[in-house]
């Protein structure tokens, strides 16, 4: 029986607290928005926890204190109309709930969107697209796209990122659960959001608005680094493309077909005639783990096959495969390659 | 003195012969009985109700395992868009409608509804409406494109459905039918309002309404204000594609909020479109299956009302995450957290109605008594998105599919499925099988907690809605996995009422005019109540003019 051991692999994966580990879970917070979050949550669960215990606790009861027996006689059971001072009591009751609530929920709204920005902060500029993300950092000269890089952030240093985000195109959502909750990029609109991440490392999360065929492989990869190593990553990143391609024949010509093929329309490398805007900047396309905005791991032989049908690997996206034959696909693939 | 004032004359007319198809046929669609349309509002809706339900266990096949190929993104698109308007439009309103249709005249003792004609209008256009959502799949892109139903999502929200995102007539299709269902909606709106303000029986006071009737002109009144502002958003949509118009097109300077604003502005007060009509059938079923009076019923008619004019200022909370800056936050987290306290009103008396009665476990108070605690659950999760910074992290998760499912299905469905026991057998003068009925019962309970419970858990490690697959690691497999054995469940329960209802049509007990020993007028004539409800307009002296006539040294006027 097919379905009784993948059931039983399933319940194996649930013992193993697998979901305890999950990487996008909102009970792990690792920034300041998404801890706030976490803290009030746990106040309101504990609040709705204990009404469900009272309400419901009262419901069983009546259900089962109150149930018909044989035994009973055919008369109808005693009729009551209502009582005022009831219905006063617990119209007062869920008031006084409402209003702590309330107030809690106040305060942790004006903490996360009225606090005072540092002037310590690394500012990101967030582009939505059809199905990927641009980043920008016009302070430090840097654009790349997918992966975005933030510092760590010392509560007793805070060096927080504020994000100024906004869509090319669709609405979509910013949503890395560990760093905060969400926030939507509209087009014709700017919203801002902060993280400050206090451990390096790979956040998760993905695009949490429906923006069309692809929303569903448009994920978000947020690598914070210790000062030092950020700096690095940004000294590394405003260098312009390697241009000295004279030592090997085949990224040479690589070269040569991409900037005179259509490539150059959407795709930036900085430094060349390549330009376009419509899809990610390629400047630096091998420092980045992973290509079409997260589900593929950026291998030279995804690459290929990226390059060759983007539709088979990600269908709906709006990159056309360019029917380049075998040779050309190959060379494209060794330039693009060398782009660090 | 016995039954006989209100108890109409048995009808002559009622034992027809065996007709031909067409004269049947023509009798059914030239209609102006509020019965009969109220039936077939019934029976479209149930028919959408599968159609939906089948998308959905698509969707459930689909998500069971990770990067699963069973559909393609596109057609998954199109199956969320496609289950969520069905529901909500083409289902949910039509099925409550439906209800109210054969129930309001018969619970005020009127002999129609106000305007008959204007009755069978809105059916008719409410139901060309549900055709031409699915002649999309024939329609959207031609006839050469098979399969270009709308994949814009049930809210539909700007800019995706402008021209240049959504090119072809898929879009078109989705506003043109909620255009038109939104007319229907009105129009059947307008005639509940009329009817119970105008054609209220001898003595039947607005004070002494049944819960149901009192519910229903409050969805009307909703109606009212919220169906405006859709129309008027869904003629904007036609006239930014179609006319050069801006008010939603971003790439020209129009706003994606402003589509927020006007379609949620309709679609909070939506849910309690949906949800008071089914607080309408439990305030009915409860007291009877308890053998008691509903308590605090001025209490219950107050927070209904209140209800009615506190949805109207808490659409903003759809909207937390679109950057409306702490001031608007505040004001919709408050706003929607008062409009617990009335809520919260309703389901303590609902628990006071049990208290110290005699609660008969047939199977309508079974899924009464479902919707209580299920309700329950659903009130309280939408405490917790009420909180804002919550809400950042919820909302578009699956932890809001969960909630708004465990108020539609858990409390709505629950409670029509009570309610089709329940009035059954004056429909249709036959009892529906309390066996089958078990059955439905316990499947479909079984299925809903496993299928809804566990839903909550993806969406607070992360899962967003509406993907149409995901990679595995994240820990969401097991629980979608399990997920899709709920809807299994679900879906055998349903097909089993299906089978019930068609089977006790046939060959039920006879039910005679008052199977439940209730009290309410309805349960005065008999079953299938005659063409003109009533031969002698009753005359009421309490809200329980049934309960008098049975107990008339004790009648509830003296209470009241």
């Amino acid at each position: 029986m097919l379905p009784t051991v993948a059931a039983m692999n399933h319940l194996s994966v649930l013992a193993d607290g697998a979901i305890l580990r999950s990487p996008t879970t909102i009970f792990d917070p690792a920034a300041t928005p998404a801890r706030s979050a976490f803290e009030l949550s746990m106040l309101v669960l504990g609040v709705t926890a204990g009404i469900f215990l009272v309400v419901g606790g009262l419901m069983l009861y009546a259900v089962i204190r109150f149930r018909y027996r044989p035994s009973d006689s055919e008369r109808e059971p005693p009729q009551i109309y209502g009582s005022n001072q009831i219905e006063l009591s617990w119209t007062v009751i869920p008031i006084l709930i409402v209003v702590m609530l309330f107030l809690s929920t106040t305060r942790v709204i004006l903490d996360t969107e009225a606090a005072p920005k540092p002037a310590s902060s690394v500012d990101v500029t967030v582009i939505g697209h059809q199905f990927w993300w641009e980043y920008r950092y016009p302070k430090l000269g840097v654009v790349t796209a997918n992966e975005l890089h933030v510092p760590v952030s010392d509560p007793a240093k805070p060096m927080p990122t504020y994000l100024a985000m906004s869509s090319a195109d669709t609405d979509h959502s910013f949503w890395v659960p560990r760093l905060a909750g969400k926030m939507d990029l509209i087009p014709n609109r700017l919203n801002t959001m902060w993280i400050d991440p206090q451990e390096p490392g790979l956040y998760l999360g993905q695009c949490a608005q429906y923006c069309g065929t692809q929303h569903a492989k448009m994920l978000l990869r947020v690598y914070a680094q210790s000062p030092e190593d950020f700096a690095a990553w940004i000294k590394q990143q405003q260098r312009p493309a390697e241009q000295d391609v004279s030592a090997n024949p085949a990224v040479a010509e690589g070269q040569t077909v991409f900037m005179h093929s259509a490539c150059i329309n959407c795709h930036t490398i900085a430094g060349t005639v390549a330009t376009g805007r419509y899809g990610p900047d390629l400047t630096h396309l091998e420092s980045r783990d992973t290509i079409a905005s997260g589900p593929i791991q950026n291998t030279p032989e995804n690459l290929r096959k990226w390059i060759a049908n983007p539709n088979s690997m990600k269908p709906g996206v709006l990159m056309p495969s360019m029917h380049l034959n075998d040779h050309d696909l190959d060379v494209i693939t060794a330039y693009l390659v060398t782009l660090h | 003195m016995a039954h006989a004032p209100v108890v109409a004359v048995i009808d002559q007319t009622l034992e027809t012969k065996r007709r031909p198809p067409f004269d049947v046929v023509y009798e059914w669609v030239t209609t102006v009985d509020h019965k009969k349309i109220g039936l077939m509002y019934i029976a479209y809706a149930l028919i959408f109700l599968l159609i939906a339900g089948f998308e959905a266990v698509l969707m459930r096949i689909q998500l069971a395992v990770p990067n699963n190929h069973f559909v393609s993104p596109q057609v998954f698109n199109r199956l969320f868009t496609m289950h969520g308007t069905t529901m909500v439009f083409f289902m949910g309103m039509p099925i409550l409608f439906g209800f109210a249709n054969y129930l309001v005249p018969l619970m005020i003792g009127a002999r129609d509804m106000a305007f008959p004609r204007l009755n069978a209008f809105s059916f008719w256009i409410s139901a060309f409406g549900g055709l031409l959502l699915y002649f999309s799949y024939l329609g959207g892109d031609g006839l050469y494109g098979m399969g270009s139903a709308p994949d814009v999502g049930w809210f539909a929200y700007a800019p995706l459905t402008a021209k240049v995102f959504s090119p072809g007539h898929s879009t078109d299709y989705w506003t043109l039918s909620i255009l038109l269902s939104g007319i229907g909606t009105t129009g059947t709106a307008l005639n509940i309002m009329t009817t119970t303000i105008c054609m209220r029986c001898k003595g039947m006071k607005l004070t002494r309404m049944p819960l149901f009737v009192w519910l229903m002109v409050v969805t009307s009144f909703l109606v009212f204000v919220a169906v405006s502002p859709l129309t008027a958003a869904q003629i904007m949509l036609t006239l930014d594609r179609y006319l050069g118009a801006h008010f939603f097109d971003t790439q020209a300077g129009g706003s994606a909020v402003l589509w927020m604003h006007f379609f949620w502005i309709f679609g909070h007060p939506e849910v309690y479109i949906l949800v008071l009509p089914a607080f309408g059938f439990i305030s009915e079923m409860i007291p009877v299956f308890s053998r008691k009076a509903i308590f605090g019923y001025p209490a219950m008619v107050a927070a209904s009302v209140a209800i009615g004019f506190i949805s109207l200022s808490v659409w903003a909370h759809h909207m937390f995450t679109v950057g409306m800056g702490p001031a608007g936050n505040t004001f919709f987290v408050f706003s929607t957290m008062v409009i617990s306290v009335p809520t919260g009103i309703k389901i303590f008396n609902w628990l006071a109605t049990l208290w110290g009665g005699k609660i008969i476990f047939k199977v309508p108070m079974m899924f009464s008594l479902a919707f209580l605690f299920q309700f329950l659950v659903a009130g309280l999760t939408g405490i917790m998105l009420s909180s804002a910074p919550f809400n950042w992290q919820l909302s578009a998760s699956y932890f809001v599919i969960a909630h708004f499912h465990y108020v539609l299905v858990g409390a709505i469905v629950t409670a029509l499925f009570g309610a089709f026991y329940y009035w059954y057998p004056k429909v249709t003068g036959r009892m529906m099988s309390e066996t089958l009925g078990k059955w439905h019962f316990w499947l479909f309970i079984i299925g809903f907690h496993l299928t809804f419970d566990v839903m909550h858990v993806p969406g607070l490690l992360g899962m967003p809605r509406r993907i149409y697959t995901y990679e595995a690691g994240r820990g969401w497999e097991t629980l979608n996995f399990i997920i899709g054995i709920g809807a299994l469940f679900q879906t055998v329960g349903t097909l089993i009422f299906v089978y019930n209802m068609v089977r006790s049509y046939y060959h039920g007990e006879i039910a005679g005019h008052d199977p439940w020993d209730a009290w309410t007028l309805e349960w005065a004539t008999p079953s299938p109540p005659p063409v003109y409800n009533f031969a002698v307009e009753p005359t009421v002296r309490s809200r329980r003019p049934l309960w008098d006539l049975k107990h008339p040294e004790d009648p509830d006027e003296n209470y009241e």
